[in-house]
């Protein structure tokens, strides 16, 4: 009899909790087109899968009068579930509980569930939103961001780890989502930054909104600080859920295969890319007439668009696509498309993702800016990152590999283990104009009508080495291939590979260019 | 799923190594400012702030190295120093004027060569 009162002492003590933040709090929520924090988890996870964990923790504050206030859950619910049936951690930060601030025993919820997941080999995923460090809490706050900050990186290409900003995260708070792989915003309710807009006023006399300075649309279109962007929350999570079923659960696992399907009809390869290799194509339209269903899942769309990157399946497996689009800017590499190439590489060849890379750019961006902002050390990162890589890489030049261009796009050089092109591929050390300018300069200055011996010159460099025939009588490509084998030809690099093995000098970690 | 937004601009041309290329160009490239060369003899607000204290009158003359104003800025008192020797052309600010980051405050003029 004793058992039963207690087991109603119970399930008033968690509905107690499970209130959340007063009325008040949860309306001003609701009034904001956000979820709550319990609504966001219920959307997240498989169908009652969720079981939450440190349900009545409880703050330790003392000081400015906190021993008297009472915080549910204090401000965070964490816990397991599932998603596609398998594992994965939780936490969401509550903005109806003291704005989702961070005291001690709030970032402990998290610190504790992430040694969770990090013990058990499976996703993390943190719903943020939250004012920042709860102030009162003083240097317990800092130390809680800190706790976080450490197991992000011991978790870094160990498990994936995914950031959801569903709402403002500032200050420290940022370094948090930073430090993980992806990071997901929604349009007019993400908001991220070091210093906000009253102290940026107050210090600098700038006036900005929060939106103008760390909204969605600036993180995934200028910081590039976010991977994905949605338009409301329920588009995120549909999000989420792609990009689960594409990833490995930890970094001793392959991504799921799953059925083969043919790429679309509506994909003819062959109509794609103009001959002139002046005039621009969508280069995700080559990626959509190879991968199964034409199914290609863009990272950063809107971020660098002068490269893409993103994941498609070969055959039902899990690929990672890099590739330079002649939309943009003709394709050139430079400072932000060489940070997000290399991001991405390192990220694939951690989880065990191969890589196929198409290649058509006319080298790095001239200009005092690029050149001043470091382009040096950032183009060195995309070396980096190809070289580094073990997973197996493919490559497919489609029309232009001139220069360094050609040497960071997954060449041979780099270890590429096989090498396409297209017979439309010009791979040379510098486009026929520049380079026909610099070698027959003599004979220009000196033609009676240097316009004409210009052109001629010109023409005479692009029959010679504007083709793929030159590399290829070298082996630095393996195969001349026409476009509408590009499929067959990559799925079964892709299956050879499938038990690629290499071993490089034992070091404690290389130094990449950061 | 998500649909596919056509850019509605023109093409535009673009010149990589002597060749042009019709391609789009993001807002970014087309907004960026052009390089301009430093100049020594203009004294400028690294950082905004506050100048709180101004040591020099036009007219005066300095050495490299001396302090010509105090620049107030991240609750740190930011001493400016004259980056070479010669006299002081213009005082461009007073004391407790705000400045930007990169306005220039003080412009001197370059010791002439002695014979």
């Amino acid at each position: 009899m004793g058992l039963k009162r207690k087991i109603q002492e119970l399930k008033k003590r968690r509905e107690e909790v499970l209130r959340g933040g007063d009325e008040k709090a949860v309306q001003k929520q609701m009034a904001m087109g956000k979820l709550t924090a319990r609504e966001r988890i219920v959307a997240l996870l498989d169908k009652n899968s969720f079981n939450e964990y440190d349900l009545f923790v409880e703050h330790e504050a003392r000081d400015f009068d906190m021993d008297k206030k009472v915080l549910h859950g204090d401000g965070v619910i964490v816990g397991t579930g599932t998603i596609h049936g398998r594992p994965v951690a939780v936490f969401a930060q509550d903005f109806t509980v003291a704005g989702g601030s961070l005291g001690l025993m709030h970032s402990r919820k998290i610190t504790k569930i992430m040694d969770h997941a990090l013990k058990m080999r499976m996703p993390l995923i943190g719903i943020n939103d939250s004012g920042g460090a709860r102030i009162q809490e003083g240097v317990n706050s800092l130390a809680g961001y800190g706790e976080i900050f450490f197991r992000n990186t011991l978790a870094s290409g160990v498990i994936p780890q995914i950031s959801v900003i569903l709402g403002p995260c500032a200050g420290g708070a940022v370094y948090s989502p930073a430090l993980t792989d992806f990071v997901f915003v929604v349009d007019n309710i993400s908001k991220m930054f070091i210093t906000g807009p009253e102290v940026i006023k107050t210090v600098l006399g700038e006036e900005i909104s929060m939106e103008e300075l760390g909204g969605a649309r600036v993180h995934a279109n200028i910081t590039g600080n976010a991977h994905f962007f949605a338009h409301d929350e329920k588009e995120c999570f549909i999000q989420i859920h792609k990009l689960l079923s594409f990833i490995p659960w930890n970094n001793e696992e392959k991504p799921q295969m799953i059925e083969r399907k043919p790429p679309k009809r509506d994909y003819k390869i062959e109509d794609i890319v103009p001959e002139d290799p002046r005039l621009p194509y969508d280069v995700r339209d080559v990626i959509r007439a190879v991968v199964d269903d034409s199914d290609f899942f863009e990272v950063q769309e809107g971020w660098a668009r002068n490269l893409v990157i993103g994941f498609g399946r070969m055959g039902g497996r899990t690929i990672g696509f890099v590739a330079n689009q002649p939309l943009y800017m003709a394709g050139v590499l430079d400072v932000d498309s060489s940070d997000k190439a290399a991001s991405f590489i390192r990220y694939c060849d951690a989880f065990n993702i191969p890589l196929v890379t198409f290649v058509d750019l006319p080298g790095y961006l001239p200009g005092v800016d690029q050149e001043h902002a470091g382009v040096i050390r950032h183009g060195a990162k995309v070396l980096y990152a190809y070289s580094e890589a073990t997973v197996p890489k493919m490559t497919v030049i489609i029309r232009k590999a001139y220069g360094g261009g050609y040497i960071a796009m997954s060449s041979r050089h780099l270890r590429a283990d096989f090498v396409f092109a297209w017979p439309s591929a010009e791979i040379a050390v510098m486009g026929p104009e520049g380079a026909a300018n610099i070698i027959f300069r003599k004979e220009i200055k000196e033609a009676a009508d240097p316009e004409k011996m210009r052109k001629q010159k010109v023409k005479e460099y692009k029959t010679k080495f504007a083709n793929p025939y030159v590399a290829a009588a070298k082996g630095y490509i393996d195969a001349v291939i026409e476009p509408g084998e590009t499929r067959k030809r990559l799925l079964h690099a892709i299956e050879v590979s499938e038990k690629k093995s290499v071993a490089g000098p034992r070091k404690k970690h290389g130094l990449p260019p950061f | 799923m998500k649909e596919q937004k056509k850019d509605k601009r023109e093409k535009q041309s673009f010149y990589v190594d002597g060749t042009e290329y019709k391609t789009y160009l993001p807002e970014g490239f087309e907004e960026r400012t052009a390089y301009e060369r430093p100049q020594e003899n203009v004294v400028s607000a690294f950082i905004p702030g506050t100048i709180v204290k101004v040591y020099v009158k036009k007219g005066q003359k300095v050495r490299k190295g001396d302090k010509l104003l105090i620049l107030e800025a991240m609750k740190m008192r930011n001493q400016l120093l004259a980056p070479l020797d010669g006299m002081v052309g213009e005082v461009l600010i007073k004391e407790g004027e705000r400045v930007i980051k990169g306005q220039p405050v003080v412009f001197l003029e370059r010791e002439e060569e002695k014979e």
